[in-house]
């Protein structure tokens, strides 16, 4: 699925020596890697490695936490989003999320697209049913629930929930999503969906994307990073890394030899 | 399998079954015993003069509660009113900002002792602090007292329902980028809003029953008022009052009462519940 990767490409996060900590324990350890604009790359391996709170440094969620905090450089289109003087929320419009659960609001499926639109743009209501109809059909979802907008979103399957919270991110016109094991609650169908549609936000967004699922890393991604205890093992093009690695560990894991 | 160990268990599980039916047995017994007491001494006094005429004077005939429900009524009411946006808005800080600060671990401790202090204590409380000062006892009085029951009872059930919104409901949207103020009131909030009315539901229910602390403080009124700042009737006070007075017509309308208080507060209970059930079902 990997594309030409000739084409010369931006970077769009540049972490540099990233440590990261929950109180005493060190969760990240020297991080360094870039993240490249308009491609996939994939965060893999065995649980507790780092993964996941890599991804939740990007957006600074886990300034939410008292007690965890991230040393080092993010640099995000030239300023440093590690910064105590980052404003967090103009920063989270602008790399969104998607967690492992779905997390619909509890709210119309409609005023689950506008409640993130609403925070930074004043739209008409035409305006308004323009971009929720974009986002959900982006997220192709839009022929399925176009006649039940106004229902309640937790009424929805739970592949179509996941789609709801992509949509969600996708309409706020991010220029970063983050994906936090999309997949890991949903179905084959839905999964097979989800990552259908990582292929097509591609086109607009960089993506990140933490995955348990070793063959999903290598359909859906163009770069992968395989982690192991918070350290970053080897970072490379997703070919590369998975038909022939550089380092043995990475070989034991991705051959299911270890993890 | 080891076969006597398996009978061992089934033995056990049948006669924890049976000691827990026999405690379901005996408390639903004593519930409906006293549904049938109240309904047999009370239903007689349950009719239209009881809502439109006021409590009679010693030894004359007839009356009715008018006066004690519509008291009640304001003086819970008011006390409602009063309480449930204060224990909403601490309810709201304990589970959302504060969390282990110094200052919520106070409130937590006090609301703790507030919920287990005897009423009457609180009832003496108000009528040393408004009673005695203003030297007249009133409906506002017994309304300051009735609130301070009710706001531990709203600000807890607010807290531990807030609380049972998954970290990742508030997390999604905090990933949007929305302030702190939004992803409480529209989103966590909202996710908790059948949990927290129930709890404003169960407050009413409480108050509207409680007597004592109306002992001290709205007192009582012979006649029709709706002057919250003269002594006021009030349900709880009249059935004290007029079931140990030697009147027939007196203890009949204390069973009157007793009665549509039960009543109230039963509905209350089941409005509470089904909303909660609509709620959760639609999940």
């Amino acid at each position: 699925m990997t594309e030409d990767h000739a084409i010369e490409f931006k970077t769009a996060l540049a972490i540099r020596n990233l440590n990261f900590f929950y109180g005493k324990f060190q969760g990240l350890k020297d991080v360094n890697l870039d993240i490249a604009e308009r491609r996939v790359t994939a965060f893999i391996g065995p649980s507790g490695c780092g993964k996941s709170t890599l991804l939740r440094t990007l957006n600074r969620m886990y300034s939410l936490y008292p007690g965890q905090r991230a040393e080092g450089e993010i640099n995000f289109y030239g300023q440093n989003i590690l910064d105590s003087k980052q404003d967090l929320n103009l920063l989270r419009a602008r790399i969104g999320m998607v967690f492992q659960k779905p997390t619909p609001f509890p709210m119309s499926i409609y005023e689950n697209i506008a409640f993130g639109v609403r925070l930074y743009e004043n739209l008409t209501k035409g305006e308004m049913d323009a971009r929720v109809e974009w986002a959900l059909t982006k997220t192709a979802l839009w022929g399925e629930v176009k006649d039940k907008l106004n229902q309640s979103g937790l009424a929805l399957s739970g592949g179509q929930q996941q789609r709801l919270c992509i949509a969600r991110s996708v309409a706020v016109k991010p220029s970063v999503i983050l994906l936090d094991e999309p997949t890991s609650a949903l179905d084959p169908i839905s999964t097979a969906k989800v990552e259908e549609l990582v292929h097509e936000l591609k086109a607009d967004y960089t993506v990140a994307i933490v995955t348990h699922n070793m063959q999903q890393a290598a359909r859906v991604s163009d770069f992968t990073a395989y982690m192991y205890l918070g350290e970053m093992v080897e970072f490379g093009k997703t070919d590369e890394i998975f038909i022939k690695p550089k380092k043995q560990e990475t070989e034991d894991y991705i051959t299911g030899r270890f993890g | 399998m080891n076969e006597k160990l398996y009978r061992r268990r089934v033995r056990t599980n049948w006669i924890g079954l049976t000691l827990s039916m026999a405690a379901m047995a005996i408390g639903l017994f004593v519930l409906l015993w006293i549904l049938f007491v109240l309904f047999k001494n009370g239903l007689s006094a349950l009719d239209w003069n009881m809502f439109t005429k006021s409590t009679p004077a010693p030894g004359s005939e007839g009356g009715g509660l008018a006066n004690a429900i519509v008291g009640s009524l304001m003086i819970v009411g008011l006390a409602t009113f009063l309480s449930t946006p204060i224990g909403i808005l601490a309810g709201v800080y304990l589970a959302e900002y504060g969390d282990r600060s110094k200052i919520a671990q106070v409130t937590r401790f006090v609301t703790d002792i507030m919920l287990s202090a005897p009423s009457i204590v609180l009832g003496l409380f108000v009528y040393a602090l408004i009673v005695a000062q203003t030297k007249q006892f009133s409906g506002w009085a017994g309304t300051v007292a009735l609130s301070l029951i009710a706001v531990p009872v709203v600000l807890r059930t607010t807290e531990n329902m807030l609380r049972l919104v998954p970290g990742s409901l508030r997390e999604a949207a905090f990933a949007l980028g929305a302030p702190q103020w939004k992803v409480t009131i529209m989103v966590t909030l909202r996710a908790a809003r059948s949990g927290v009315v129930t709890g404003v539901l169960l407050a009413v229910a409480r108050i509207s029953g409680e007597t004592a602390p109306l002992l001290f403080t709205a007192l009582n009124n012979q006649f029709f008022s709706t002057d919250m700042g003269k002594p006021m009737a009030n349900l709880p006070v009249v059935i004290f009052q007029f079931a140990m007075s030697p009147y027939d017509n007196w203890v009949r309308l204390a069973w009157g009462g007793a009665l549509l208080i039960t009543l109230t507060v039963l509905l209350l209970n089941i409005v509470a519940r089904v909303y909660f059930r609509d709620k959760s079902s639609r999940r």
